[in-house]
């Protein structure tokens, strides 16, 4: 999977799907989704340009010298939710984090056409060496929290919500329920 | 008396940073390869696949296993007998926890204000629970805790008649609404007796426990297992995916209580069960 994604390409996911990512993917957590949302309220340009992007809940731990980017795994999506709405309204595609999204979330995937994709939470120091680039574009003062811009390669994620409104947290877990 | 200088406790309370945060226990290790083997679901088995190789790459390249490295919470057994010189020891652990985290390249997750929330750039202050005990040695366990596990965590005062019933529903109800968030397989501390603000100590403290060493009492080693059998039947799984495997291990810790009170805690830990201990 590579971005920018368009209708048809998250048309083909399904979840439970496994994917490797390669491109670009942007980081964004907490304060910068506080941020992003203000701007988008106020009919604002954004920092940059997130149509058709991959936004990744993450904030990395500082790089070692000769490293891309420091420890980088998925944070918790479920904070990030009262703003995904929006940002998926404006037109991003695609979101990678780690736990169960709102309704309102998964509603908003099905009616923009968007998924949402988990990556190994706690797999940080495994998921950095997927990682090749990396480049702070926006809000360079929040530190962890700042908008990177990531150059990825066979970067794993497993599809949790498609446009078809399946959950595979749901589903998974049915099938394992009382093994 | 013993005169141990706070220089010490800082050089100390640094390399503990280091080690929990770039090495997994072995305990740990071995939890996941069982967990690798006891499992059924395929997505689940590749989970468990993904963090021991994580933990081999943290280990080998000397790497934060996680990039959330945590609060520092470090638990200090200070003896009696020892006096401490040349500073101020609140100052010096901080000191350690602002040179570790810094030198190891560990992440600062620690704001300054919880509504302000401005970032205080070196990851202090730690959160200190001293205990002083008999003796001339000073005993500093450093178990760095993320905010995915935290967030999920509860306390609930239970009343004397809701019993061990009580405690088992709210256990497993609270493990089970956490879901994926907290990074599943977990390791969860539980906390029963003592008060409000003791009992959240005693399901922190029960995380230190080497992972899946049962209770002394043969009561609580039960109550132990049934927890972690009924957590394990919901079908959450690693990373939430489905699956056999939702926790590594139940950790419950009691102390005495009130006689109108039956105090419970949950405190949920991701798989990253991280903590490293030093005597000086």
């Amino acid at each position: 999977m590579r971005a920018p994604l368009t209708d048809s390409d998250v048309e083909k996911m399904h979840a439970g799907d496994t994917v490797l990512i390669s491109g670009v993917i942007y980081t964004a957590r907490d304060a910068a989704h506080q941020r992003l949302v203000e701007l988008l309220d106020k009919g604002h340009a954004l920092p940059v340009d997130l149509k058709g992007q991959i936004l990744y809940y993450v904030g990395p731990a500082p790089a070692k010298p000769g490293q891309a980017i420091g420890s980088a795994g998925p944070t918790t999506s479920g904070r990030m939710d009262p703003y995904t709405p929006a940002l998926l309204q404006y037109g991003v595609k695609a979101l990678i984090g780690k736990g169960s999204r709102s309704p309102e979330v998964r509603r908003a995937l099905q009616n923009f056409k968007g998924i949402y994709l988990a990556a190994t939470g706690g797999a940080g120091a495994l998921l950095a060496k997927k990682i090749l680039a990396a480049e702070i574009v926006a809000y360079p003062e929040l530190g962890p929290e700042a908008i990177r811009r990531l150059v990825v390669k066979d970067f794993p994620a497993t599809v949790i919500n498609d446009i078809y409104g399946k959950d595979l947290y749901e589903e998974g877990r049915k099938s394992y329920a009382k093994y | 008396m013993r005169e141990i200088h706070v220089q010490k406790i800082t050089a100390a309370v640094a390399e503990l940073c280091r080690k929990a945060n770039y090495f997994l226990g072995e305990d740990v290790v071995g939890a996941l390869q069982k967990g690798l083997q006891e499992e059924v679901s395929p997505a689940g088995r590749d989970v468990f696949r993904q963090l021991l190789e994580n933990a081999r790459i943290a280990r080998e390249e000397e790497v934060p296993l996680c990039q959330d490295t945590g609060s520092a919470v470090l638990f200090v057994d200070l003896g009696q007998e020892v006096l401490l010189t040349g500073g101020d020891f609140n100052e010096a652990i901080n000191e350690g926890v602002r040179q570790g985290y810094r030198q190891s390249f560990l992440r600062s997750s620690i704001v300054s204000d919880p509504l302000e929330r401005v970032n205080t750039g070196d990851n202090t202050p730690a959160i200190v629970q001293l205990r002083i005990v008999p003796g001339e040695k000073i005993k500093l366990t450093l178990a760095p805790k993320g905010g995915g596990s935290e967030n999920m965590s509860a306390v609930r005062m239970l009343t004397p008649a809701q019993g061990a019933e009580g405690l088992v529903d709210f256990v497993v109800e609270t493990v089970t609404r956490a879901g994926a968030s907290p990074c599943p397989p977990v390791v969860v501390g539980v906390g029963l007796g003592g008060n409000f603000e003791m009992v959240a100590l005693l399901a922190k403290k029960a995380l230190l426990r080497p992972l899946g060493e049962p209770h002394p009492k043969a009561v609580y080693a039960r109550l132990e297992r049934e927890i972690l059998e009924k957590i394990n039947k919901s079908g959450i799984g690693p990373q939430g995916f489905g699956g056999r495997i939702t926790a590594l291990a139940v950790h419950l810790e009691t102390a005495p209580c009130h006689i109108a009170s039956l105090p419970a805690a949950v405190n949920i830990n991701c798989h990253a069960a991280r903590h490293a201990q030093i005597v000086l």
